[in-house]
């Protein structure tokens, strides 16, 4: 009984394998994509706890980066067409870029004074940047609805040539991780760099020790307030980035609340990933293949058995894949991703002797 | 806490709410020029409105005390879980998982008699409400995932709930737009003004309900020895994994209730795109009450006066409801910075802080609750 029930089961469950790898392969561009936005807010959340600073305001950052980021580059654009350069970059949207990039900066600010300084609650702190950049954005793109100004349009991807993309692999590899707009492509220079910034240089073995064991750090010399300041302002720049591609690089205009939690998932990529930039880049990749399936399964359906099991479930069920999967993760691996010691906790010099 | 006490622990919260209105009127002065030219008289004719709207006459009262339920029992819902130190920001998922239970029994119900159908209704959505706040605390006790996050994708994941089900199974018939039928018997019975419907009452029942939970008995004192540290808790021989488990249960149920009177008591179906933000507003509610539930009760008359009087803003001032959501972040950062106000006023007064959120910052990411 129990055989003939499985046979089935298992022949659905090959079948879904071959539609996912073939998801997969098929759009490895899209789900490079996806991860984007993720892999930049997990960098961001990767520069702020390796130091010992929780940052769950991650997802109001990007929120509040992509406003700015678009609005400020639709006042410059002023509804001018401008003609673009390579990649779709023109003057408008550079200086959107670098609004983008200010205003996760200055967020970060607040976060850093908050958690640093004042040594607030962390969660807390993040918590009011989520509620405060949700509340903002949605306030004044309401006011500007009202006289509603032309988007500076969108950086665009970069065309690898006809003759080198038909190259068997070769082809496949260059199409899946250079087709991209520039804040992708940012995004994947910027993983390898951290990488080995974070296991061979200075500044990694000083973050490292900040976020390790910061009373110890502090007797070697390093000004660990200092340093955790410089890394939370810098992990602004990430989230800015990460921002900025909403508005900018994916979609070209703004809406309230579109960054729909992927800053909170990039929390979870970072957990994930072992708070690792290569680690929360491949936690990435696997939120952005549940976001391609997701869109795959409605707009490319797999056909035959699977096909119409697939035509059963529900599209919600899908668009909830990522943050199913994001649950599912957390409770598989967090005993197991061991955080660093001094994470969330708010560093206190000792008094100076007198 | 005697009268003096109370004043001591209310001074910060409100040199907050002082402050954060001035911050309101800057955002309003400086964003008028999109709508109207520049405005500096515009910020009081806003404030002037809110008030007006909110307590001006006997239905705005009624109006900010209907508003006010929902918020004091999702702030209950947070702030019940902050004494065991847990954040949970679910309530919104528990709200809106709750709200359809009650919509979906109500439906079901609506021709049979009111006694019947609105008890029924009201469990479901207790029910579901906890099932659904359960879920992140098992995940929390057993596995570690933190409650911050996974509460937060729970809370993505009851929109899609929601989306499916009102567009799904049990869209009514003939509707113009995706969603359910009327709850018909099962709606709440009006009890003062427009709409003043018993599912108040139950917020003001809640409120002495948490206090005698929280100070009075022994899960109660369960619950706050494990807000103060769960090994604490282990030595002393409580459960800190079922207790994590049991009050996230509660507060689920809190939230469900919220969502219950909402359906059942305003709107009498649940709509396709529901966008009340109770669940989230109860985040607020519970740290401006620093967690106590005589605070949370103020914190969410407050909340309740401004969500009655925004209508009556946007409508005089022109300034859009939305921006009550400002105020309300902006106090929160008030709240939080209050090395700030005290800086700003001069003053040394008592700390607003929720001391049990320590325990929510050091276990972010961390090992599952230790057991025996």
């Amino acid at each position: 009984m129990d055989f003939i029930l499985h046979v089935p089961v298992i022949g659905l469950l090959l079948q879904f394998i071959g539609y996912l790898v073939g998801v997969m392969t098929t759009n490895g561009s899209l789900i490079i994509t996806l991860s984007t936005p993720i892999a930049l807010g997990a960098l961001c959340g990767f520069m702020n706890e390796r130091s010992g600073v929780v940052n769950i305001g991650i997802e109001g950052m990007m929120l509040f980066a992509a406003f700015v980021g678009w609005y400020v580059a639709a006042l410059v654009n002023g509804g001018a067409p401008t003609s673009p350069g390579p990649l779709g970059i023109t003057f408008p949207l550079l200086v959107g870029l670098l609004a983008a990039i200010v205003a996760g900066v200055a967020v970060s600010a607040l976060h850093a004074w908050l958690s640093i300084t004042v040594r607030a609650n962390q969660i807390i702190s993040g918590t009011i940047i989520n509620i405060e950049a949700l509340a903002i954005t949605g306030y004044l793109n309401l006011l500007i609805s009202q006289n509603p100004i032309p988007s500076a349009g969108n950086f665009q991807s970069f065309h690898v040539p006809q003759g080198v993309a038909s190259v068997p692999v070769l082809g496949w590899l260059l199409t899946t991780f250079l087709g991209h707009g520039p804040i992708t492509l940012t995004m994947l220079v910027l993983v390898i760099v951290l990488q080995i910034l974070l296991f061979r240089s200075r500044w990694g073995l000083r973050t490292r020790a900040a976020g390790e064991h910061p009373r110890a750090a502090e007797t070697l010399g390093i000004d660990v307030i200092r340093l955790r300041y410089r890394n939370v302002l810098l992990g602004g720049v990430l989230a800015g980035l990460a921002g900025a591609w909403f508005t900018l690089e994916y979609i070209g205009t703004f809406q309230g609340g579109m960054t729909n939690g992927r800053g909170f998932i990039a929390l979870a990529a970072l957990i994930f990933g072992r708070w690792t930039p290569i680690g929360a880049f491949g936690a990435a990749l696997v939120f952005g293949i549940a976001d391609a399936l997701g869109q795959a399964v409605s707009f490319n359906p797999p056909t035959g058995d699977l096909g119409a099991v697939l035509s059963g479930v529900p599209g919600q069920v899908f668009s909830a894949l990522p943050y199913l999967v994001t649950i599912i993760v957390l409770a598989g691996v967090v005993g197991r991703s061991i955080p660093p010691a001094a994470d969330g906790q708010p560093y206190e010099r000792e008094a100076k002797a007198t | 806490m005697n009268l003096r006490g109370a004043r001591d622990a209310a001074i910060i919260p409100g040199l907050a709410i002082v402050l954060a209105l001035v911050f309101g009127s800057l955002i309003v002065i400086f964003s008028s020029p999109l709508i109207f030219g520049l405005d500096l008289t515009l910020p009081l004719v806003a404030y002037k409105a809110l008030v007006e709207g909110s307590f001006g006459s006997f239905g705005a009262v009624i109006s900010t005390i209907v508003n006010a339920a929902p918020l004091i029992l999702a702030g209950l819902a947070v702030g019940v879980a902050f004494k065991a130190g847990l954040f949970n920001i679910g309530a919104q998922g528990q709200f809106l998982t709750g709200g359809l239970a009650a919509a979906a029994v109500g439906a079901w119900l609506a021709h049979a008699p009111g006694p019947v159908a609105i008890p029924l209704a009201l469990v479901a959505a207790i029910l579901v409400g906890s099932v659904y706040g359960a879920i992140p605390g098992f995940l929390k006790a057993y596995t570690g995932a933190h409650e911050v996050v996974t509460t937060i994708m729970l809370n993505y994941i009851a929109l899609y709930i929601v989306a499916y089900v009102v567009t799904g199974p049990l869209r009514a018939v003939g509707a113009t737009f995706a969603r359910t039928p009327d709850v018909g018997n099962a709606s709440l019975p009006i009890l003062v003004g427009g709409n003043g419907h018993l599912g108040v009452l139950f917020a003001f029942v809640a409120i002495p309900l948490a206090w005698w939970l929280l100070y009075r008995s022994t899960i109660g004192f369960e619950i706050r020895t494990v807000g103060a540290g769960p090994d604490a808790a282990r030595y002393a021989g409580m459960r800190p994994r079922l207790l994590i488990v049991v009050t996230m249960a509660f507060c689920g149920g809190l939230a469900g209730l919220a969502g219950a009177g909402e359906i059942l008591g305003l709107t009498g179906f649940m709509p396709a795109g529901y966008s009340t933000n109770v669940g989230f507003d109860g985040i607020t509610v519970a740290l401006l009450g620093q967690a106590h539930p005589i605070g949370i009760m103020f914190a969410g008359i407050l909340l309740g006066a401004m969500r009655a009087g925004a209508p009556l803003m946007q409508i005089e001032a022109g300034v859009p409801a939305q921006m009550v959501d400002v105020l309300q972040g902006a106090i929160l950062f008030f709240l939080t910075a209050e090395i700030l106000v005290r800086y700003l006023f001069r003053i040394r007064a008592k700390s607003a802080k929720v001391a049990e959120l320590q325990t929510v910052a050091s276990s972010y990411g961390g090992q599952a609750t230790p057991t025996q």
